[in-house]
């Protein structure tokens, strides 16, 4: 029984068969320069791991945008997590990407040799187990994430509140998606031609949320999935949109976007959030970008609760994360890179996680 | 940003399923997908069924792959 | 006879005393019993002749009992995979044991008795001994460290810097089973796959595999690191490229499905009762085919070959048919959802 099982609707959307036929089909439909943005960093990561950047015709450029979480939270807000790490009787839960990002003065491993209790936690209904199992302790869990991540940490916020974990508390540093993308569109610097829209976040909002890039912009936008044969198909759709001059909303990924998205998560993540102004690593401050824990659930706001200071907060020095992820430069214009910044010991945020970019340009390609 | 993968719903008890992708089982709330039966594909995204599969346009998708392929049988398909 | 009422190991067990006596009788003497550990001298005696290979791995687990083994079998099968990709054949372990105070005694019976199974499998006993016991807290359960000697036959000579351009890599079986068995047990995974550990000595699937070609160049078990890591190491040793076909790789379905769900790569997982090995284009066939004919070696596969490189890399051919690096890994891996 070694591989005689398929994963469905993995399998098939991977297999050299189904991708060869895109391939060519890419080459031959492509003769003019494309610059693609891939929006969300689960695209960065297939692309490295199943090598997409070497196997397209040279005309295209496939640039990664800011769509990982771990890159584009500013380094106060990990400071803050790490000072409510650091204090008494707190557990801290993450998920366990955000285990070796560096903040000004320490990541949350060199928090843990403090004595910082630090437990990764694959969901957020894990944490509230954690909050439950250990009520003489203040259970703080680290809201990172896009509004595919956001609803499920607002799932676990109304239970807390619902059945009375009062010992459960969230720092959200969530972010929305379409006020950085109309962010970066009207950057007048920006050198993209295309978007290829994140899949999953769109599962929750819906396809609608980017036509308004689309028709102010001009720049074309497909909703993607994440196998290699989805990601082929959809350069295939961006570049026949630039190549027949349109601008639309397309989706690809057909099998997990629905028109509206879903309105369960939508309506809980408006229930226990509120937009706010957010600051994205590379970005800078977006209006209406992030999502805060609203009035109503402010009891299990960790922010609110454990106010800590932070004003030593710093951007660390040389790093270019921010260039990088608008998408004007490559990690590779980085002095750093591979040199002073490598996986193991990290200058900045886009090489801890392992689908920030420059992560994956020195983990696949360097 | 947010890993998801395709698992079956095998399982359900009240906002609780057990999913099944490939012999891997684990828990999944279907609390941002009420109406999710058993036997659904959902994509499953840190412990939650976040959209529902639709089998019907993954083959469609998987049709349209082979119909770049120039393969033969797509005519009978259509 | 249990040598203490409560059924825990005491501190006083390690103290050298009496009960120290007790445990040593009831629990290792009775359950590793062979005629030189009867002895009890301070060190052991052995006649020999010959090259001797001779390895040491500290063990920690946890958790210390998992679906297909426990850090018992684990602490021999690690020593003796060791000598065996060295082309050695085991001849006696050595084991040490760090108990934490409080542990069960029963646990501990249970250890001692799978580290006997595990000794017969590969033909080799464990002929000395210590054991300390530290304060509750200062050890997580038990620690295990074995030692291991072994004789390297004639004509048999095996170095990870063996590897020229043109010559075929095989791994030996499914790759992941134990990473994947071992984390899904872990708290706040969740994941339940059935899975057992590959643990297992290799001993007898490398005396095959020598018996049908003495001259393999390289072999290596994928452990700590995976597959990714022993690549690297032999590329780097070897000062060769190392080009692999990720179709090619032999993975169970379940390992494969964890890994979607908890965003791992299995190059990276461990593997505790598999090798890779380096040949001769022209030794694959006999190799295989006597792998393939041993329970440890059924599922053996040929994964990749060796190329002439300036520098030392790895690639792998992907799925798609094109080309990625694969890097030494970095650090624990952890489930990630973002
Ligand atoms: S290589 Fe390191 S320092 Fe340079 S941009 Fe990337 S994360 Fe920042």
């Amino acid at each position: 029984m070694t591989d005689a099982g398929r994963l469905a609707f993995l399998d098939e959307f991977r297999s050299g068969p189904q991708t060869r036929g895109l391939l060519e089909e890419l080459v031959a439909g492509n003769s003019v320069p494309l610059k693609v943005m891939e929006v969300c960093g689960t695209h960065t990561m297939a692309i490295s791991r199943h090598g997409i950047r070497q196997a397209v015709p040279e005309e295209l450029t496939l640039i990664s945008g800011p769509g990982c979480p771990v890159c584009v939270t500013a380094n106060a807000d990990i400071d803050a997590f790490i000072e409510l790490a650091l204090l008494p009787d707190v557990i801290a839960t993450t998920f366990g990407d955000m285990l070796r990002v560096p903040g000004t003065r320490m990541g949350l491993a060199e928090a843990r040799g403090q004595g910082a209790r630090v437990q990764v936690v694959y969901s957020t209904l894990d944490a509230l187990k954690i909050a439950r199992e250990n009520p003489d302790r203040s259970v703080v869990f680290f809201g990172v994430g896009f509004e595919t991540t956001a609803p499920t940490v607002a799932a676990a916020l109304l239970e807390a509140r619902q059945t009375g974990v009062d010992n459960f508390f969230v720092q959200s540093v969530h972010k929305v998606v379409p006020p950085a993308l109309e962010a970066l569109s009207s950057a007048p610097e920006l050198a993209v031609d295309a978007y290829l829209c994140p899949g999953h976040v769109t599962a929750i909002i819906g396809p609608e949320a980017y036509a308004p890039v689309a028709s102010r912009y001009g720049i074309p936008c497909v909703v993607t999935g994440f196998e290699p044969a989805d990601i082929l198909q959809g350069l295939i759709m961006l570049s026949r949109q630039k190549a027949e001059g349109r601008s639309q909303v397309e989706v690809q990924y057909t099998r997990g976007v629905r028109a509206g998205g879903n309105p369960a998560a939508l309506a809980l993540m408006e229930h226990v959030f509120e937009p706010c102004d957010a600051a994205w690593r590379g970005l800078g401050t977006i209006p209406g970008s992030g999502l805060a824990i609203s009035e109503e659930f402010a009891a299990h706001d960790a922010l609110r609760r454990f106010p800590v200071d932070v004003s030593y907060s710093r951007e660390p020095r040389g790093c270019i994360c921010g260039a990088i992820l608008t998408g004007q430069k490559t990690p590779r214009d980085c002095g750093l890179f591979g040199g002073a910044c490598v996986p193991e010991h990290p200058v900045g945020p886009c090489m801890v996680s392992s689908e920030g970019t420059c992560a994956a340009y020195y983990q696949y390609e360097s | 940003m947010c890993l998801a993968v395709p698992a079956r719903i095998v399982e359900i008890d009240k906002q609780m399923a057990t999913v099944e992708i490939g012999g891997s089982r684990r828990e999944a709330s279907l609390v941002l997908l009420p109406d999710a039966s058993m036997g659904d594909y959902v994509l499953l995204h840190a412990g939650f069924a976040i959209s529902r599969i639709d089998e019907a346009e993954a083959l469609e998708t998987l049709r349209l792959f082979r119909a770049m392929l120039g393969e033969g049988n797509v005519a009978e398909d259509d | 006879m249990r040598a203490d009422r409560s059924g825990q190991i005491l501190l006083a067990h390690g103290s050298g005393g009496r009960l120290t006596q007790q445990l040593v009788d009831s629990v290792f003497a009775r359950g590793l019993s062979n005629p030189i550990l009867v002895r009890m001298e301070d060190a052991a005696t052995l006649d020999f002749q010959g090259r001797l290979a001779c390895t040491i791995d500290s063990h920690v687990v946890s958790p210390l009992f998992f679906p297909g083994g426990d850090i018992g079998r684990l602490a021999v099968t690690g020593t003796v995979n060791d000598l065996a990709v060295a082309g050695a054949e085991p001849m006696h372990l050595t084991a040490g044991f760090i108990i934490e105070e409080g542990f069960a005694f029963h646990d501990l019976e249970r250890i001692v008795e799978s580290m006997s199974e595990a000794g017969a499998e590969a033909g080799t006993d464990i002929i000395a001994g210590d054991t300390k016991v530290v304060e509750k807290g200062a050890a997580d359960g038990v620690f295990v460290t074995t030692c291991g000697i072994g004789r390297v036959p004639d004509g048999v000579d095996i170095s990870a810097a063996g590897a020229r351009p043109g010559d075929a890599v095989i791994v030996s079986g499914t790759i992941g089973d134990h990473g994947i068995t071992v984390l899904s047990q872990r708290e706040g995974i969740g994941v339940a796959t059935g899975l057992v550990s590959d643990c297992a000595p290799l001993w007898p699937l490398v005396r095959d595999m020598l018996a049908a070609a003495p001259g393999i160049r390289v072999m290596r078990d994928p452990t700590r690191g995976g597959l990714a890591a022993t690549l690297n190491e032999i590329a780097q040793a070897s000062g060769v490229a190392i080009e692999i076909d990720e179709a090619a790789i032999p993975y169970r379905t379940e390992v494969r499905s964890a890994c979607e769900l908890l965003g791992l790569d299995p190059l990276i997982l461990a593997n505790e009762g598999k090798l890779v090995a380096v040949m001769a284009q022209e030794d694959t066939e006999a190799v295989l085919a006597a792998m393939r004919s041993n329970p440890h070696g059924r599922d053996a596969a040929l994964i990749g070959r060796v190329e002439a490189a300036a520098a030392p890399r790895v690639h792998a051919r992907t799925l798609i048919g094109s080309r990625r690096v694969i890097s030494m890994p970095t650090g624990e891996q952890l489930p990630r959802i973002c």
